[in-house]
């Protein structure tokens, strides 16, 4: 019962664009809305829905941005990933993995004088593109490379 | 013992901050030995300072490795103070202080 609630409490926000996000964060969990933590982008399933629900679009013209990550990844549980751009004005960023269930896995609020880059290791559930979107002059552009997963056993 | 490793260097006016940071990232969809759901638990929040001001705050999913790094990079001084702080689902937090070389 509280799953279905949610799911379509999270159709609703999406419709709602980005007054409903802030308001279902806040009446989902009214804790994390001080420590600003986006729950409804971070729950979204599904790619579309998660960058509806984090960007605001679906649309992501292609920007100069490059990406850092293994064509192959031995171990899914650590898939280092750099993301940097040359375009200027650079205000957010955001990294997803398109086949995660969970498909955006963190998203950086670029402060006084921060270089738009950063260096992170993800957990990919299988090969998939993975996505980095650069929010330049107040709109999101994006980038993709893919990365093959393989899934070992014990010997990995 | 703090939770975070980090070292900040600076190099022709940018500085290079590296942070390891022990935590599980617990997914919410692993099971014990018992067969039970383990709990989400995971960082949500990173913050860096730096001479006063934000200069990055890092918001991170489940799907963000166990005991995460993270780099990132600002336009800093020598000497100044890094602080870096993070908290979790969970309402843990910690939090370090380190002189940029």
């Amino acid at each position: 019962m509280t799953s279905t609630k949610r799911r379509v409490f999270l159709k609703g926000t999406l419709a709602a664009g980005t007054v409903g996000v802030a308001v279902g964060a806040g009446l989902l969990a009214p804790s994390q809305l001080l420590a600003a933590w986006p729950e409804p982008a971070f729950q979204a399933r599904g790619f579309d829905a998660s960058l509806e629900a984090t960007l605001g679009t679906t649309n992501l013209p292609a920007g100069d941005i490059s990406i850092t990550a293994p064509e192959i990844a031995e171990n899914g549980m650590v898939v280092p990933v750099t993301v940097e751009t040359a375009m200027g004005d650079v205000t957010e960023m955001a990294l997803f993995v398109e086949k995660n269930g969970l498909p955006l896995t963190s998203m950086y609020v670029l402060g006084t004088g921060a270089v738009p880059m950063f260096a992170t290791r993800i957990k990919m559930g299988e090969s998939s593109d993975v996505v980095a979107a650069v929010k330049s002059g107040g709109s999101w552009y994006g980038a993709r490379q893919e990365v093959k997963v393989t899934i070992g056993g014990c010997g990995g | 013992m703090s939770t975070i490793r980090v070292r900040a260097q600076e190099a022709d006016g940018v500085v290079t901050v590296r942070a390891l940071i022990t935590h599980p990232m617990e997914t919410g969809t692993r099971k014990d030995s018992a067969g039970e759901l383990i709990p989400p638990h995971h960082i949500q929040v990173v913050n860096a300072e730096a001479g006063g001001s934000e200069v990055m705050t890092a918001y991170w999913n489940t799907t963000i490795s166990r005991n995460p790094f993270f780099q990132f990079q600002f336009a800093g001084s020598k000497g100044d103070t890094l602080k870096l702080s993070w908290s979790d689902n969970k309402g843990e937090s910690d939090s370090t202080e380190v002189s940029i070389s």
